[in-house]
């Protein structure tokens, strides 16, 4: 473990190598970092392995001194960090070794691979940090690089203000995050997680305190996680490459907001207010995010919104008290998430580049690898026993049931049917029925590489395949970590030493009614997609304005655009006018005055004598004539 | 008999003016040398009239006129001299065709031929 400092600092080296030498290693690129992420994820395991049979692991240096406070840094493994450790280096390796043969048409694939690498780094750093000060600069860190990483193909327009769009929703969380550890260093005198949850759990920071500061950390969380209100950043997001959204939905990034809120728990912990909102931002957000999921018809953005229904579970989870369940899911749902848009993007691949599930359809016999592997990983969404996200789900509805109210319940019921349905309605609508992609090739294919292959869909190479069968095995037994029948090993690893109090565990009949509201889903997807026993606009058409109102995302970009952007943009456009008018418009008017009434005079400096002696002459007359008048000799 | 002072002064002034019109329009340097000399006469008109029957009249105002008269013929020569040198460099006495110090250097250089 006192080598764990070197998890993050293994693709730190591969994006320098590839800062300087990317432009000459070209495609060779991707090895640079598929072999930094292997190393990272090789001390993973053994830091996993000796913080398992350990205690937690801390270093810490000092940074800066002023006064009587001092700053520190350095790194610690814990027990959430240590599975954290994991995640993301699995997850990074399998995307990195995916998009060598993604991205290998692309001539800035050295910079995709350093932005890759830049972007594990600023995760894995933001995992081991010690202090909370340390995991905001991490923090920032992973907002720049999924910026840059949306972006990649920045002369896409939709590519480029999307990743503006990303990167100023979550600004606004991160405002509230640095306002929130501004007050907790005021209260606590400290950054460092050991010692904000001792005050915490002292008492040394009073109730409304305590309140504000979890609900400000908790911003930042929904900015990160995109949670409701902001979560309109992430289904944009679906410009950038396939393989980043894997890594953004999966490992970094959104998983960044809800590591916060787990590394922050006893703070939410000790405010009922601040869980409760917690809770409820959670649930809403599921239940908003699944119904966007239903209609939607880009496979990304299908995706993109089950990413936010799903974090939204595991907000649920920790807003009401389930700590583990929450921490459980993320793990489990980063596995089967990066499975499905790993998937996603071999499809994309396999059809020419296109993302409309409308032009798709029949590729199970065509691409078997992908198509099970997707299969497995919906099956792992909707959760179905006894795939990772079956166990993980169960625990979440366990504790939004017992710690909860009727209504958190419900509402993450009623998601979980829709995970099962739009999820469905995705796999069978993209790999059963009859390809309908086969006569546009030319139309959609979206200028990316003429050398396309057109005609038939077809596997792809082992590069894409292997991670996928890799993340299908993760999500089949992920869940086993925290098995019910031997005690929940997960459980007791990540709550030993913490003071988090019982987490719910449900009863059997809850695992079956979770089990049954899947199937319930699936079912209906079979009858509307495969079977065709209820016509596919069934729903449609019994309340189109339901329809249309979830076509358009509940206008909620509409209405952003016109309470906030629109003002913002007219404050500025009246600023800009204000500077180019009044104050250039000033500097302007003295330059103009000069330069023209120069060249008016100039005008008159024309070397012809007789002129001069003439204005001398005139203006002799005009000084003769003011004196006259002066001295009153015109009367 | 005694002539009134406003009689010289009108036809110095006349003079002066008429001498002025010449230096201001004429386009002969010639020209424009002896209008100069016309306005110096008008100015020894006045001279001389205010010695005689000016509210001072002494000698005074004769001797300075006999000096503006030796100044006047020293400035004709050397005006005549200006004037010989400046047709053989430049083959013209046109004042037009003179305006070196203009801020159009185009215009002067194109006068030069």
């Amino acid at each position: 473990m006192q080598l764990a400092w070197l998890i993050p600092v293994f693709p730190l080296i591969a994006f320098l190598i590839l800062l300087f030498f990317g432009r000459l290693l070209q495609e060779k690129s991707a090895y640079v970092g598929i072999a930094a992420l292997a190393l990272s994820f090789i001390y993973s395991v053994l830091a996993l392995f000796e913080r398992v049979g350990g205690e937690t692991y801390t270093y810490v240096f000092e940074w800066m001194t002023f006064g009587e406070t001092s700053l520190t840094m350095g790194y610690e493994v814990t027990a959430l960090n240590a599975m954290m450790l994991i995640v993301v280096t699995v997850v990074s390796l399998l995307v990195h070794v995916f998009s060598r043969e993604y991205m290998h048409e692309d001539h800035r694939i050295h910079v995709f691979y350093s932005y890759l690498g830049l972007f594990s780094f600023s995760m894995l750093g933001l995992v081991l940090a010690p202090n909370i000060l340390q995991l905001f600069i991490f923090w920032e860190l992973v907002g720049l690089c999924s910026f840059l990483l949306v972006g990649f193909w920045y002369f896409k327009p939709e590519a480029a203000s999307a990743a503006k769009k990303a990167f100023l929703t979550t600004r606004i969380g991160d405002v509230g995050l640095l306002i929130g550890l501004v007050l907790l260093f005021n209260e606590v005198g400290s950054f460092a997680y050991a010692d904000i949850y001792a005050a915490v759990e002292n008492g040394m920071v009073e109730q409304p305190m305590v309140t504000a500061i979890a609900l400000l950390v908790f911003l930042g969380a929904v900015g990160k996680s995109a949670q409701f209100p902001l979560h309109v950043w992430l289904p944009d997001a679906m410009e950038g490459p396939t393989p980043v959204s894997a890594l953004i939905h999966a490992a970094t990034m959104v998983a960044a907001g809800v590591y916060l809120v787990g590394v922050m728990y006893p703070v939410f912990l000790a405010s009922e207010t601040a869980l409760t909102v917690v809770a409820y931002t959670g649930a809403i957000t599921a239940f908003f995010a699944a119904t966007m999921a239903l209609v939607m018809t880009d496979i990304k953005r299908v995706l993109a919104y089950s990413t936010i229904s799903q974090l939204g579970f595991m907000i649920l989870a920790l807003g009401t008290a389930g700590y583990v369940a929450g921490l459980f899911h993320l793990m489990t749902h980063a596995f089967f998430k990066a499975l499905l848009f790993l998937g996603a993007g071999s499809v994309i691949v396999a059809v020419h580049h296109r993302q409309d599930i409308s032009v798709m359809g029949g590729l199970w016999s065509k691409m078997k690898i992908t198509s099970v592997t997707f299969l497995i990983g919906a099956l792992a969404i909707a959760g179905i026993f006894p795939l990772a996200g079956f166990w993980s789900k169960e625990e979440i509805l366990a504790s939004a049931l017992l710690n909860g109210n009727g209504f958190l319940f419900g509402l993450a019921l009623v998601t979980a049917f829709m995970t099962a349905f739009y999820m469905f309605r995705l796999f069978f609508k993209t790999f059963t029925g009859d390809y309908r992609g086969a006569h546009d090739d030319e139309d959609e294919a979206d200028g990316h590489g003429e050398d396309d292959h057109h005609g038939e869909p077809h596997e792809n190479t082992g590069f894409m395949t292997m991670p996928l069968v890799v993340l299908a095995v993760l999500a089949v037994t992920a869940g086993f970590v925290n098995l019910p029948f031997i005690g929940y090993p997960l459980e007791g690893f990540l709550t030993a030493g913490l003071n988090l109090g019982d987490q719910p565990h449900g009863e059997l009949w809850l695992a079956f009614l979770s089990l049954a509201v899947a199937a319930g889903g699936i079912l209906l997807a079979w009858a509307m997609y495969y079977k065709g026993s209820i016509s596919e606009d069934f729903f449609a058409a019994k309340a189109p304005a339901v329809h249309k109102l979830l076509l358009n995302k509940y206008y909620l970009d509409e209405l952003y655009t016109a309470v906030f952007v629109k003002p913002t943009v007219a404050v500025g456009r009246f600023f800009w006018e204000m500077d180019k008018g009044i104050v250039d418009g000033m500097v302007n008017l003295i330059g103009r005055f000069t330069s023209t009434s120069g060249r008016t005079f100039g005008k008159t400096h024309n070397g012809q004598l007789q002129t001069y002696g003439v204005v001398s002459v005139l203006g002799g007359i005009v000084v003769i004539a003011i004196a006259f008048v002066l001295r009153g000799y015109f009367g | 008999m005694t002539v009134p002072i406003s009689y010289f002064l009108v036809l110095a002034a006349v003079l002066f003016c008429i001498g002025l019109y010449g230096v201001l329009t004429r386009r002969h340097l010639v020209i424009v040398l002896a209008s100069i000399e016309l306005m110096l006469n008008s100015v020894n008109i006045n001279l001389v009239a205010f010695s005689a029957i000016g509210p001072y009249a002494d000698i005074t105002g004769q001797v300075f006129s006999l000096f503006v008269i030796t100044v006047a013929a020293a400035e004709a020569a050397v005006g005549l001299a200006i004037l010989i040198a400046l047709y053989r460099n430049r083959d013209s006495i046109d004042v037009i065709k003179h305006d070196l110090l203009g801020t159009d250097k185009e215009k002067s250089v194109s006068t030069l031929q």
